[in-house]
């Protein structure tokens, strides 16, 4: 292939990569650059196309997690418009769960969606709200409501059973 | 009136490699926007929009190296004329 070709521009093809580079006429300065700087351009493409292949595999080896059926509250341990904070699936998936009605619960995760901030519940506002760069959830479904995030606040899936409300699943 | 035939074939070849750049670059920036849809649909959980994506950057990335064998071939053609004068 020429392009793959050493010394393929003058000269005798054997020429040492070297001369062509670093070519003692000055007019062809303009097309060494112009040439290194495709390069760059189509190994950047390159890299574009090597970042979806590594998305792609990591899609067709994604596997549905399985998630821990885990008591988090009793019914009624806390009031109307009162939040309780909670750990789901793993202790280090920080969730909080706000009752919103008398048999009315919701459960969020607490990492903010932009940069991994908790969130924290405005009674005021009646929304979910990021004291690092203002985006505001709903408390309806954790959809955005307002700044930088941008996708929904994944929701904890909660049951009533006996007077346990028990996590089952991480929705978004 | 001199026409673009009339132009010394350093000034051509220039001109052809200079708009092969400018579709790279337009390439390319439609490569960064295809990556970075296709990273927040896959954290969103959304799998399927990952093989459509993969296919079409694919293409665009074997466009690129079309016209960068295009440049190749142009600047040893122009700069082997010159040399060969």
């Amino acid at each position: 292939m020429n392009w793959l070709r050493r010394g393929s521009s003058g000269g005798t093809p054997s020429e040492p990569l070297w001369k062509e580079e670093f070519s003692v006429r000055t007019a062809d300065e303009r097309y060494v650059t112009r040439r290194q700087l495709t390069k760059f351009l189509v190994l950047t493409s390159l890299g574009m196309f090597v970042g979806n292949i590594w998305i792609l595999i990591r899609s067709l080896f994604y596997k549905v997690p399985v998630y821990p059926q885990q008591p988090v509250a009793q019914l009624g341990e806390i009031p109307v418009g009162g939040v309780k904070l909670f750990s789901y699936p793993t202790k280090d998936d920080h969730c909080i769960m706000i009752r919103t009605g008398k048999d009315e619960y919701v459960s969020y995760s607490q990492k903010c969606t932009h940069l991994s901030c908790a969130v924290y519940y405005s009674q005021a506002e009646n929304r979910l709200e990021c004291p690092c760069h203002k985006g505001f959830f709903s408390i309806k479904d954790g959809a955005v409501l307002q700044g930088p995030p941008s996708r929904p606040l994944p929701r904890i899936v909660l049951e009533a059973r006996g007077e346990q409300l028990v996590a089952i699943e991480v929705k978004g | 009136m001199p026409t673009s035939n009339d132009r010394p074939p350093q000034n051509r070849g220039l001109t052809a490699i200079v708009g092969a750049m400018s579709l790279i670059t337009v390439l390319l920036i439609v490569q960064i926007w295809l990556l970075s849809a296709a990273l927040e649909s896959f954290l969103s959980g959304n799998r399927h929009s990952a093989l459509p994506a993969a296919i079409f950057s694919g293409v665009m990335f074997l466009i690129c190296l079309g016209l960068y064998a295009f440049v190749d071939r142009v600047d040893s053609e122009v700069r082997g004329s010159e040399n060969g004068r």
